[in-house]
């Protein structure tokens, strides 16, 4: 798929960062700082039952043993973060909304902003979104029309009051409360995001797509998907993300679970457009996700799509755990990192079921002083017979100040496994952008269209509604870097 | 007003002066030949025309249309109309030839206030653009350059010319490695277009070319300057003599 004029008009007439605005919006939040109080605080907000208070004080309590083990082997450098300087709650001031045309229009008109209406006149066709401003779900659009079918679609607080049996079944059982430094504080904080169920046999007709908007000045987002495909079933599910232009840093430690049973498959995609920071390196969010998905059942297939711009930097690894036999995990990213952002991604497939097979396709792109590094686990169980991986780690420079690093880990406990790996490394020549501008391009036109040739394996693997949207950012989020 | 001209343009690569004062007046509708051994400053003159980083000029004025073009950038020059069909065309992985094409031509377009082309009319001009070259209409899906054989990267290069309707084109030794039929193919796309609008600049190592692309001028490059003019009676002579009574004379 090609950059397109009109790709090519938004790449000109964009700015650096069109969403770095600020809603001014009356909003509810909890006293700064981190406590045992806090979190009695946003569980009696979401009026939540006795057991999800508990567990988010037993992950807090479990947080505060951690308090020297923040990660560090990522490579990665920022400022010790402290977590009291932080809102864990913030919300948009109303009362319980009955319909969508309730919500607040100065959301609506943010949303609008951002390409995300959320009125049912003006919504996505085929396209149900959730939208998650600041800590709560403001709206889902399509509501009905997925109830009928047997989905279910829904912020997860309100999940927890509605389907608390299968809240309580699935929520921790892929990444548990205990599970990482980031991950635990979310179970602790966590305020919304969305819970998504496929009932049996189900081929979800629509996308299912959540956007999340940071508004609020020093708070932190903390959201938590988590979505179960039943047997037979199939949802292909997209997020994406902005932030206001801000001179500090805020952390966004997101949490998402998959699970997939028998024969059933998610596609789970990512647009992250995080603010970045400004070309020295001043403000952006720091984005330190778990992603993880378990292919519990026979056949179960999951499949992460990730197109990373934003950001100043981002610690994530969408993961599979490859537990039925045959199941399958795939995982496409594409990380841009330009000026002085930093990327450490990449993924874990973990082999366990026989006949488990695993794709990684990763395209990590550097420009300005950035630093971007794909870091992999590969791992073969002892019972995953004549399981099967394939790796490819490509990596493009743009510029001589940028770095770009692979760290590929294969640990294989079975003999009858395969794996391959494949890395390149390469950069933007000189005679491919003078050949483009040769033939009339920009140099930013120029630019865009050989990194989304470069990237094209992953961008074609999004939602079509999705993916010239993100070849547009492909080309915006590298401005600059040439010339 | 020449369409094109080129006036006492000196040229250096790397601190070495490798075009020596080349003085050149292409008229509107004209076809001028280049001829000359390897190595003696084909190229760099059809890249300092199109404005490629790394030559410096030293000396001289190129305009087009009567305006400065060394005072253009290369993306400038190319939407002004100045088109070059390169020596080796460069490789763009995972960008379809039919995406390359569109994004070059709504470049131009855009810079004319014109819309963005329609993608059905888009489609429709490309089927009879290859066509007319007698290129397999599939070859616009693969990626531009990739794993195309040398005669197919010419045709490509044809084709993009075709396309987009240039004022003044440069083919830099689009003949080379072309067979026979080849050969026939990209002249007839080249004749297509020759108009009374329009100035071909054609640099071969080979006469044969020219019973194809028949030019109004012929001229030598030998040691960085135009050695000697003529017509097509020329290009038979050098054929039949080669280049070493101009070599001798220019050095
Ligand atoms: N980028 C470059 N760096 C150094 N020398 C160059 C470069 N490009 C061309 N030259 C030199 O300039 C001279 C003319 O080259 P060129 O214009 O390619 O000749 P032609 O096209 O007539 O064969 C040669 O001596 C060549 O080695
Ligand atoms: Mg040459």
């Amino acid at each position: 798929m090609a950059v397109t004029r009109e790709t090519a008009a938004a790449v000109r007439d964009v700015e650096q960062y069109k969403y770095g605005f600020v809603t001014d919006i009356e909003s509810d939040k909890a006293p700064k700082g981190l406590s045992e109080d806090i979190i009695r605080f946003i569980s009696a907000k979401k009026n939540e039952p006795e057991w999800m208070l508990e567990w988010r004080l037993k992950a807090y309590n479990y947080w505060l043993t951690l308090a020297d083990e923040e990660p560090t082997w990522a490579k990665l450098h920022f400022p010790k973060i402290d977590y009291q300087a932080s809102y864990y709650y913030a919300a948009p001031k109303r009362e319980k909304l009955a319909s969508l045309d309730e919500v607040d229009p100065k959301l609506l008109e943010t949303y609008k902003k951002l390409g995300i209406p959320l009125l049912e006149q003006q919504m996505l066709a085929g396209v149900a979104v959730d939208a998650v401003f600041d800590s709560v779900s403001v709206a889902t659009t399509y509501k009905k029309k997925l109830e009928e079918m047997g989905v279910i679609f829904m912020p997860i607080s309100e999940a927890l009051h509605k389907h608390p049996e299968l809240v309580k079944k699935y929520l921790g059982s892929v990444v548990p409360y205990s599970d990482n430094f980031y991950a635990t504080l979310n179970c602790a904080v966590f305020t919304d995001g969305s819970f998504v169920y496929i009932p049996k046999g189900l081929r979800c007709p629509m996308e299912l797509s959540t956007y999340f908007r940071i508004n609020e000045k020093n708070t932190g987002q903390f959201e938590r998907t988590l979505i179960i495909a039943d047997e037979g079933s199939y949802v292909s599910y997209l997020e994406g993300c902005t932030a206001p232009q801000r001179d500090e840093n805020q952390l966004h430690a997101a949490v998402v679970e998959l699970i997939a049973l028998d024969d059933a498959e998610i596609k789970y995609s990512t647009v992250q457009n995080w603010y970045p920071g400004d070309a020295d390196g001043k403000g952006g969010i720091f984005n330190f996700v778990t992603k993880r998905g378990a292919c519990r059942g026979k056949n179960s297939k999951i499949m992460w799509t990730q197109v990373e711009t934003g950001s100043a930097i981002t610690w994530k690894y969408p993961s599979c755990i490859l537990q039925g036999d045959n199941s399958v995990g795939e995982f496409y990213s594409v990380a841009i990192t330009n000026n002085r952002q930093q990327a450490d991604t990449g993924t874990k497939m973990i082999h366990l079921g026989k006949g488990t097979r695993s794709k990684i396709i990763s395209k990590g792109i550097s420009a300005g002083r950035a630093e971007n590094t794909y870091r992999g686990l590969v791992r073969i169980g002892a019972k995953a017979d004549k399981a099967r991986n394939y790796t490819q780690c490509d990596s493009l420079l743009i510029g001589d100040k940028c770095g770009a690093h692979t760290v590929p880990y294969i640990e294989s406990r079975n003999p009858t496994a395969q794996t391959e790996h494949e890395a390149a490394t390469s950069k933007i020549s000189d005679d491919q952008l003078f050949y483009c501008l040769q033939r009339g391009m920009t140099q930013e036109e120029a630019v865009s269209l050989i990194v989304n040739g470069f990237c094209k394996e992953v961008l074609q693997t999004l939602p079509m509604e999705f993916a010239v949207e993100a070849q547009k950012l492909v080309g915006i989020s590298l401005e600059g870097s040439v010339g | 007003m020449a369409l094109l001209e080129i006036k006492n343009l000196h040229a250096s690569v790397a601190g070495k002066e490798i075009l020596k004062g080349i003085t050149l007046a292409l008229e509107p509708g004209e076809v001028h030949a280049i001829m000359g051994p390897n190595g003696t400053g084909k190229s760099t003159l059809s890249n300092v025309i199109a404005g490629r980083e790394g030559y410096e000029v030293t000396k001289g004025e190129v305009y087009l249309d009567g305006k400065d073009v060394l005072d253009m950038a290369a993306d400038e020059r190319a939407r002004a109309g100045i088109f070059l069909a390169f020596q080796y065309p460069v490789e763009i992985p995972g960008v379809t030839t039919s995406a390359f094409l569109k994004t070059a031509l709504n470049a131009k377009r855009r810079a004319a206030g014109q819309p963005e082309i329609d993608a059905m009319d888009f489609l429709k001009l490309v089927k009879a653009k290859t066509a007319v070259l007698g290129m397999p209409y599939d070859m616009i899906k693969r990626p531009l350059n990739v794993g195309f054989s040398g005669g197919e990267k010419k045709r490509a290069e044809v084709l993009q010319m075709t396309m987009l309707e240039p004022r003044v084109a440069i083919l830099d030794e689009t003949d080379s490695g072309l067979d026979i039929d080849a050969l026939k193919v990209v002249s007839e796309g080249v004749n297509s277009l020759r108009s009374p609008e329009r100035a071909f600049l054609v640099i071969t190592h080979y006469q044969r070319l020219l019973d194809y692309i028949v030019p109004d001028h012929v001229h030598v490059l030998a040691n960085g300057r135009i050695a000697a003019s003529g017509g097509k009676e020329l290009a038979l002579e050098l054929e039949a003599e080669g280049y070493a009574k101009y070599l001798n004379t220019a050095a």
